[in-house]
């Protein structure tokens, strides 16, 4: 943690005491320490979740049970769900939040300083009861992330631990999601009306508002299969009068818009990376902010499409296929402003460059396999099989985690100041893209020929793709570690970064120096 | 930043905190508040209504009720102290309807004793559209001294059997299964099938 950008000389250039060492960490409650904690502590869960997906692969690597048994096979593929989502991909987006928001509208700090550090705080026991919970009798929660009854109505303690771990990442996210809304709302910089800030700022907004609508839906579901297990009720207990079938119904009313809680502020990255290399201002800005809020107003109202098979009316499946296909109205204006950014610009292809361009094209082939999913005659039959696994892994590795690496290779030098290792970046780059659609894009096959998710084995006809999907897996979680080193090396040095590092870049942030100072705009700038 | 500024800047802030606050505290209830409002809607659509009788029972549309035919039950033992009767002496069935007796056998002797009964039917030809889905017959009976039993047979007649048969007797006989608590299994089955 000691190598965190600007540890110790940042003590110096500022008036009062200052803890030192891990106190320092513990009780700041500087955005832009607060944004390193976050960012590092998704990397280290990134890390976590994704030892997880070589177990699963290794154990898909064959036909037959080699590596774990059954019972642990769902473990993992619970828990890496779990961790990725609430763990890696939300916190390192709340990170770039912390560290970037008040950069760019001109705040000197976040709105609620000592609500930030707790909300931090309570990441790490999270993570500990999710990881932990492996260990106990009975093992952790197998019963995908979903968190589906009945088999969480009657799993071991492991299940608990897991409910209480969703309950205090939701509480974390609300908290982050409400310091996010009011910083943005009451703390711009004179002059900053909301339709001149940055497109990142915009799409954290909503997306704040999204955490802030259905964190609690969530929490309240998980805390009625809680019930349901030790005092007695019977929300889903089928033997009491509950029903199984009304838990999807509250769970995916949280589940969809959490795939844009995910998505949306990638989308804010890269509007944020595509105009900085393209040199050219982002095409249609309005367009983007309406957009973005109608993705994310019609998230709410096509959450069933998750569960055409559990017995819906017609009527209820037209409705909800109709409504998901609607989503890619806005989505397509979306890809459409970004590529008619790149439209004559004068590119040039940095490493954010790099993977905000393989984010357009893989969130775009994501989306794509979403539609077909959407359609409820086709998902009956593609429902719970690869095909699902490999649609929603384009939209959240090559979607979420490309657009998060875009943005930490395009702020680095601002975090850090130095300049990161160029080459190594782009190594990271082409191996991340090649070994990702090595492991995904053969799943697409898999699951159209019928290969079902969440389970340890499968039959002959699967087992050359599923090797090749190992293959690449393998090689995706390696080239990961390429990124560390960058960030290590840069960490430690390099050429020095000036204050706007990228001439195409535009926005406050590039006007502070590099590494930003730790106290920034404590004289608001004014925004003509 | 000005110190009255600052005071409003803040005063704004809580006032936003407030708002959110309650807005994800009304969101939480609004989670258990989809728990009544699915089953109203439930309700007043009437679907996943688990409670609902069956009012449309699948006809058994392999029933011929234009002919019926009588079956005859008929029992006997083959030098065993047990007594052997049916319930019922016939029934009246269409081909394809299924159809459940009963047989009562008891044990006479002051011992346990292991038996088989072994079907056959007249006329012959008629056997093979005789089908049983449950029968004593499918396996050994054992019976502790001085026991009775009631024990049933579920069957149908097929459908396809000759329009010239009305009536078909069923009888069972009951063999003893020789030594059958210590006899290897070779044994029983050369009585089980005789």
């Amino acid at each position: 943690m000691a190598a965190i950008p600007g540890g110790a000389d940042h003590a110096h250039d500022h008036a009062h005491d200052h803890p030192s060492g891990i106190m320092r960490w513990v009780t700041t409650t500087n955005h832009k320490d607060i944004g390193s904690m976050y960012l590092w502590f998704s990397f280290a869960m990134f890390i976590v979740g994704g030892i997880m997906a070589m177990v699963i692969r290794a154990e898909l690597f064959e036909p037959g049970l080699q590596v774990v048994d059954p019972d642990r096979f769902n473990q993992m593929t619970t828990l890496h769900g779990l961790i990725m989502v609430f763990g890696a991909i939300m916190p390192a987006f709340v990170g770039f939040a912390n560290w970037m928001i008040p950069l760019m509208i001109g705040a000197s700090d976040m709105a609620f300083a000592r609500m930030n550090n707790w909300s931090f705080w309570l990441l790490p026991p999270a993570a500990i009861l999710l990881t932990t919970s492996l260990l106990v009798p009975g093992g952790a929660a197998a019963s995908g992330w979903t968190l589906y009854p009945p088999l969480t109505v009657q799993m071991g303690m492991g299940m608990d631990m897991a409910i209480f771990a969703v309950h205090i990442l939701g509480i974390s996210s609300i908290m982050g999601s409400i310091n996010i809304v009011t910083t943005i709302l009451n703390m711009r910089a004179p002059g900053m009306t909301l339709m001149k800030m940055p497109l990142f700022c915009w799409t954290w907004l909503i997306t704040a508002y999204l955490v802030i609508a259905v964190m609690p839906v969530l929490a309240g579901a998980v805390t009625m299969i809680l019930t349901d297990r030790h005092f007695g009720t019977s929300f889903f207990n089928a033997a009491g009068g509950g029903d199984p079938v009304l838990y999807q119904h509250i769970f995916w009313f949280f589940g969809h818009p959490e795939v844009y809680i995910i998505a949306i502020p990638a989308f804010g990255v890269v509007s944020q990376v595509i105009p900085a290399f393209s040199r050219k201002p982002l095409f249609g800005y309005a367009s983007m902010v309406y957009a973005t809020s109608s993705i994310a107003i019609l998230s709410f109202i096509v959450w069933a499409h998750h569960m055409y098979t559990v017995g819906m009316p017609v009527a209820g499946q037209l409705y909800f296929m109709f409504a998901t296909m609607l989503i890619a109205i806005p989505t397509g204006v979306k890809v459409f402003n970004w590529v008619a950014t790149m439209w004559r610009g004068s590119l040039s292809f940095e490493t954010p460059m790099l993977f905000s361009i393989g984010f357009l094209f893989l969130f775009t082939l994501g989306g794509f396999s979403g539609l077909v999913l959407s359609m409820t005659a086709v998902d009956v039959q593609l429902h719970d099989s690869y095909y699902v696994v490999a649609h929603f892994h384009y939209v959240m590795v090559a979607g979420a985690l490309f657009s998060a690496y875009a943005g930490a290779y395009y702020w680095l030098p601002k975090w850090t100041g130095h300049m990161y290792d160029e080459k190594l970046g782009k190594l990271h780059f082409w191996l991340s893209l090649v070994f990702f659609n090595m492991t995904f894009f053969v799943q697409h096959f898999l699951g159209l020929a019928g290969m079902p998710r969440r389970i340890p084995d499968y039959a002959l006809q699967f087992a050359e793709f599923n090797m090749i999907s190992s293959i690449g897996a393998f090689g995706f979680g390696l080239s990961q570690l390429v990124f560390l080193v960058v960030v290590l090396k840069c960490l430690k040095g390099g050429e020095k970064a000036s204050a706007k590092p990228w001439d195409g870049a535009e926005g406050l942030e590039w006007t502070v120096p590099s590494p930003a100072p730790h106290h920034t705009f404590e004289t608001p700038p004014i925004i003509k | 930043m000005t110190k009255e500024a600052s005071v409003e800047a803040d005063g704004r802030n809580r006032s936003t905190l407030i708002r959110l606050v309650v807005s994800a505290f009304l969101m939480f209830g609004f989670g258990y508040a989809l728990v009544p409002f699915y089953d109203k809607l439930c309700q007043v659509l009437d679907i996943n209504n688990l409670n609902k009788q069956d009012t449309d029972v699948p006809l058994n549309t392999q029933v011929d009720r234009s002919r019926s035919v009588t079956v005859e039950f008929d029992a006997n033992v083959l030098k065993m102290p047990w007594s052997f009767k049916p319930v019922s002496s016939s029934v009246v069935v269409h081909p394809g309807e299924i159809a459940t007796v009963e047989y009562e056998v008891s044990n006479t002797l002051p011992t346990a004793m292991t038996g088989q009964a072994i079907p056959s039917y007249t006329p012959t030809q008629a056997g093979q559209y005789f089908q049983k889905l449950e029968c004593f017959c499918f396996q050994q009976q054992t019976l502790a001294a001085g026991e009775t039993r009631v024990m049933p047979i579920a069957f149908l007649v097929s459908p396809s059997l000759p329009k010239d048969i009305g009536t078909i007797t069923l009888s069972y006989t009951f063999f003893e299964v020789p030594g059958a608590t210590a006899a290897a299994p070779g044994d029983s089955r050369r009585a089980g099938g005789g």
